[in-house]
């Protein structure tokens, strides 16, 4: 049996989603069949991922779900790296999983545990989405999945923010995005992705822009301000979530459907020809600044990385919006280096969390001394988000500059340089505290480490982002097949 | 045109907007069962009286007759009767019965009767 | 012999059962009868279905007297479509209903609800089969009468007003029918629905006919809900025994759409109704009053079934939308729409009637901790308004696609955005079941309930799974309502 195949890639997690469930009564096994999962997941995505390596374009049509429009399944160099940080990334945050689930004691467990895999089964569908309708069927499935998981806790202050959640990100989908879609379907006749883009020689002037603007705001999950609120409100998971989605999975998803849109329905080059897309740069930069300002204002931890996650989202959307083949090889390399250190951060709070049961920046204080391993993964992270070398946030940032510089956009050259000095004034300070500053908490709340689990999640997340500075030559090179096939 | 040419369907208007005045108006539900029949007889009128010619016989051929009158709206008009005559049937067995429930059949003071429940 | 009679045998099944019903009087006879009935019309309508979609237009002379002297049944894709509709509804409720209204009417009564029930379907099939205009008011006027029983039989004695409420405003409405049946045959001499329509095609548009129109227009509008004619639907649906609320929803509305559309397009013709007149203007200012008011008032309903009777009156101005839209999208969307908001209210009321039985009509808070409880129940639920809301992989879905092509197609943009907005609305009032569902402590009527039988569990899901199947693999559906839809643009003119 061939397992490079994107059907497996859905069916996988889909499957253990099933087997979760049943085995909700035995709380060992129902987490190793979620490893297990997991780890089939990542064999099968790899395999999938030599294929693309090798320069061929797996794809299979599942089903006609209207007459003439397909669920169809295509995997290309995009899709390819964005299934394989989210399949990886979930082993980690499996392990991450057990300990947090356990050490919390959470409630609902098992729930956690099936939503959990259903949502990476949406995720895969987005990644090897071979048309506009799977993609979309497949992003509102992730909304709706993702929606238990944020709800977790239940109690009314949740069940708010989990309100705003879905709303934000149904009312921009079903609003804005369907809409696209429909306008695409109706101008081109088709939905599917093509190299090149569809929509040249179909669409004209500042209908252009118009239609670029109803796919930005409709992907709310990329979080372009103004459509960001969902993301702070969804701080109210649990840390895994917030972890594998909300840095990962989710928030992906949409700046994946902005980048793949942007490539392979509008075309990189036409899109570049019509000057009505140029507000793309504009509001992308605004995007970035604001939000690492607004994040200069948090006390909470995880509201500030949640700000921190727009506006680093929005780099992956400013980078596209250049459209230049560098830059946009820095917008997908971008979207793996922003995984790796966001997730590690996350990592790192939730051990906090775990440990101390501290969320508020204030209370960090000295704290590097009593949790070693998660702070300096924590501290990796931060320098990864400035983009420090030698970390993956410096290789990105030195794509996304290259693009900018290839297309003289100054605004992005500009945007980018202030942006890191925000990023440095935000992160460095809690570092500084946490490292060198005295501890104030009191001497009846003792604690160590987190749980073992938890501390090798975030040493694996963590050294991985060190790693990807020094080992980025594959996702270089899958990446510039992307802008290899169309000059 | 002479006015009095379609005083058929004149008087046929004025029930039909009788019923429906006195369905709308009243409050007591029997009395508009009432409206709701003539508003419904009305309407007989507008297919029989058309189709009458004046002396025109039934259209079975006989010796000395050559007018006829349509027969198929007076068929059609019995199966409406029948219907309108089922209808108000079943309308005062629900009043019965609503008068059962409510020991009233005058509208408001149901209607009140419900707000008090609620 | 039998298979060449198929299309009288869809309306004689269920119209001989019904008395025979009486005859029996056994409340568990009566009920296989009814199951038997229901099953076999939803056989034959399939066969008629298929063989429609085959060879085209069947014409059926019922008694052997042609047309246009005799009543014609005439089945196209159209009618085809609803008949298929109403006849699998019917047979999927049957099974459901014993144990529902076992709990919710006397059971010495039983047999006098079957009758109706059959009395029915027998009307609301017949109103659709048939090609003659008079003969559409008699089997109007069969399903009409059925019905009012059939929400009499609640067990609040809100249900008997509500019910006399109905008959008051239907029987206007068939009256309208019936006085608009008569101008036409007045201006055309002829009762035979293509016989009309060939007629008025040769014809001026005169007073009479605009008329007649009209009178029809209103008359369908009153039963089909149509806002603000819409006013005896929410206490109908909100008093009624889960069943009669379950299958009038999924079926009798639906019907009054296809005789609206039977009208305006095949015997009028869409150049007389919709490039002569502001016909579709209205309409559509109607239908997008409908989206949203109607939506409104269902968010801050209280009676869980009650705001779901409004979500209806919402959903059904999608469908007039569509007709108002008069192009082939549009018109798909609406008869799509037909088929995908029967499945999705039928699993719906079905799964409230599951709630009904544990704790009697449920008002939204007593929904609270319904998921613990009962969590087959509280899923579907979630499915179904899923599925109101229009998310991809829903049935909902594929309507609002093509009402949006439809309108795109047209340069509209402001009525897609209308369309999406009113979506959300959708999402408010079914947002508030989902949250008190799942994330509150269950409520003391709750408290000790579990999960309803299967045999009421397995009909509600069989709605809920139609709601995702026909979401994801839409094709079949949407192909036949597209065909329907071209069949009714073509029609002559």
């Amino acid at each position: 049996m061939n397992i490079a195949d994107p059907q497996l890639a859905l069916a996988i997690p889909a499957v253990g989603a099933v087997l979760i469930a049943l085995c909700g009564r035995w709380p060992d096994v129902r987490e190793t069949v979620t490893l297990a999962t997991a780890i089939a997941l990542l064999v099968v995505v790899a395999s999938l991922a030599q294929l693309v390596f090798a320069g061929e374009r797996p794809s299979v049509t599942l089903f006609s779900m209207l007459p003439g429009l397909s669920i169809a399944l295509t995997v290309e160099p995009l899709g390819m790296l964005f299934g394989l940080i989210a399949s990886g990334l979930w082993i980690v945050n499996s392990i991450y999983s057990i300990g947090y689930m356990r050490g919390n004691n959470e409630k609902n467990q098992t729930r956690f545990y099936v939503f959990f895999a259903i949502a990476l089964a949406c995720a895969m569908g987005i990644a090897f989405a071979g048309n506009l309708l799977t993609l979309l069927l497949f992003y509102e499935a992730l909304t709706i999945a993702t929606y238990p998981l944020v709800a977790h806790k239940g109690d009314p202050n949740t069940v708010r923010s989990a309100r705003v959640y879905i709303g934000i990100l149904l009312t921009t989908s079903i609003g804005l995005l369907i809409p696209a879609i429909v306008w695409t379907y109706i101008v081109a006749g088709t939905t599917d992705f093509v190299a090149g883009g569809i929509l040249e020689g179909n669409l004209q002037g500042p209908a252009v822009g118009l239609l670029l603007g109803l796919y930005v705001f409709g992907a709310g999950k990329a979080a372009v301000m103004p459509v960001h609120r969902w993301l702070p409100a969804a701080m109210v998971a649990p840390t895994p979530v917030s972890a594998l989605l909300h840095a990962v999975a989710v928030v992906k998803a949409g700046v994946f459907t902005i980048v793949k849109v942007i490539v392979y329905t509008f075309g990189v080059d036409f899109l570049f020809t019509q000057p009505s897309s140029s507000w793309l740069v504009y509001v992308a930069a605004f995007t970035i600044i604001a939000a690492s300002i607004v994040a200069l204002r948090q006390t909470n931890l995880k509201r500030l990385l949640a700000y921190s996650t727009i506006a680093q989202l929005s780099y992956v959307v400013m980078a596209t919006a250049i459209l230049k083949p560098l830059s946009e090889i820095g917008a997908a390399i971008h979207m793996v280096s922003h995984a790796f250190g966001k997730i590690t951060l996350f990592f790192a709070v939730g051990a906090i969390y775990t440990a101390s049961k501290k969320t508020e920046i204030t209370q960090l204080r000295g704290i590097g001394r009593r949790m070693p391993w998660t702070m300096t993964a924590f501290t990796i992270g931060a320098l990864s988000m400035i983009g420090v070398p030698p970390t993956a946030g410096f290789v990105s940032k030195w794509y996304i500059l290259a693009g900018s510089f290839q297309a003289d956009n100054y605004v992005a050259l500009f945007t980018i340089i202030a942006s890191t000095v925000l990023n440095a004034a935000y992160f460095l300070p809690i570092v500084f505290w946490a490292w060198f500053s005295e501890d104030t908490s009191e001497p009846d709340k003792q604690h160590g480490e987190a749980p073992v689990a938890i501390i090798i999640a975030l040493t694996i997340t963590a050294a991985l982002t060190i790693a990807f500075f020094f080992f980025n030559g594959p996702a270089l090179e899958l990446e510039s097949q992307l802008v290899g096939r169309q000059k | 045109m002479n006015i009095l040419d379609f005083i058929n369907y004149w008087i046929a208007m004025f029930l039909l907007v009788t019923g429906l005045y006195i369905v709308i108006a009243r409050g007591n539900l029997v009395k508009k069962l009432v409206g709701l029949s003539i508003f419904q007889t009305s309407v007989y009128l507008v297919y029989i009286s058309p189709s009458k010619i004046i002396g025109g016989t039934a259209p079975i051929i006989v010796p000395g007759m050559s007018v006829y009158s349509n027969p198929l709206p007076h068929v059609l008009i019995l199966t409406a009767i029948v219907v309108g005559v089922a209808t108000i049937a079943l309308g005062l067995a629900i009043v019965v019965r609503i008068h059962e429930a409510y020991g009233t059949i005058e509208e408001d003071e149901i209607h009140a009767q419900d707000q008090g429940t609620q | 012999m039998i298979s060449s009679n198929l299309p009288a045998l869809q309306v004689v099944v269920p119209l001989i059962a019904a008395p025979v019903c009486v005859l029996l009087r056994r409340g568990t006879l009566t009920w296989l009868l009814a199951w038997l009935a229901s099953w076999s019309a939803a056989a034959i309508s399939i066969v008629l279905l298929i063989r429609v979609l085959d060879q085209g237009t069947i014409s059926y002379a019922l008694g052997g007297w042609l047309a246009p002297w005799g009543i014609e049944y005439r089945v196209d894709a159209v009618n085809a479509f609803v008949l298929v509709l109403v006849s699998l509804v019917g047979a999927v409720i049957v099974p459901y209903a014993r144990t529902s209204i076992g709990a919710e009417i006397r059971s010495e009564q039983h047999y006098l609800f079957w009758t109706a029930y059959l009395l029915c379907l027998a009307g609301l099939l017949g109103v659709t089969i048939t090609g003659d205009a008079f003969n559409v008011f008699v089997f109007l006027e069969v399903s009409s009468l059925a019905t009012y029983i059939l929400i009499a039989f609640g067990n609040d004695r809100r249900a008997l007003v509500a019910s006399y409420q109905y008959l008051i405003m239907g029987t206007i409405g068939a009256t309208f029918i019936v006085i608009g049946v008569g101008l036409l045959y007045l201006m055309t001499g002829t009762l035979n629905l293509a016989d009309i329509a060939q007629r008025i095609s040769e014809m001026p548009v005169d007073r009479p006919l605009l008329a007649a129109l009209a009178f029809l227009t209103v008359g369908i509008s009153l039963k089909l809900a149509l806002f603000p004619l819409h006013l005896w639907l929410p206490n109908a649906y909100a008093y009624a025994p889960s069943v009669s609320t379950a299958f009038l929803a999924a079926t009798a509305t639906k019907v009054a759409v296809y005789l609206l559309l039977r009208f305006t397009f095949t015997v009028f013709g869409k150049s007389h109704v919709f490039d002569d007149l502001p016909y579709g203007e209205i309409l559509l200012a109607l239908s997008i009053a409908a989206m949203f008011v109607a939506s409104l008032v269902a968010i801050f309903q209280e009676d869980v079934k009650r705001m779901f009777a409004y979500s209806s009156v919402a959903q059904i101005g999608y469908i007039t939308l569509g007709i108002g839209l008069a192009n082939t999208s549009g018109l798909t969307g609406s008869i799509v729409h037909l088929f995908n908001h029967a499945v999705a209210k039928g699993a719906i009321f079905l799964l409230l009637g599951c709630v009904a039985l544990r704790i009697g009509q449920p008002a939204l808070s007593q929904m609270a901790g319904l998921a613990k409880r009962m969590p087959l129940t509280a899923a579907g639920l979630v499915v179904a308004g899923l599925s109101l809301i229009g998310v991809p992989g829903t049935v909902g879905f594929v309507s609002k696609w093509y009402l949006v092509m439809g309108a795109l197609e047209k340069g509209w943009w402001w009525l897609a955005a209308l369309v999406l907005l009113s979506s959300l609305l959708a999402v408010v009032y079914v947002w508030r079941v989902v949250e008190i569902c799942y994330f509150r402590e269950p409520s003391k009527d709750l408290a000790t309930a579990n999960e309803a039988p299967l045999s009421m569990l397995i009909p509600a899901w069989v709605f809920v799974i139609a709601c995702v199947y026909f979401g994801l693999d839409a094709t079949v559906t949407s192909e036949t309502a597209a065909t329907a839809a071209k069949t009714l643009l073509e029609s002559l003119r």
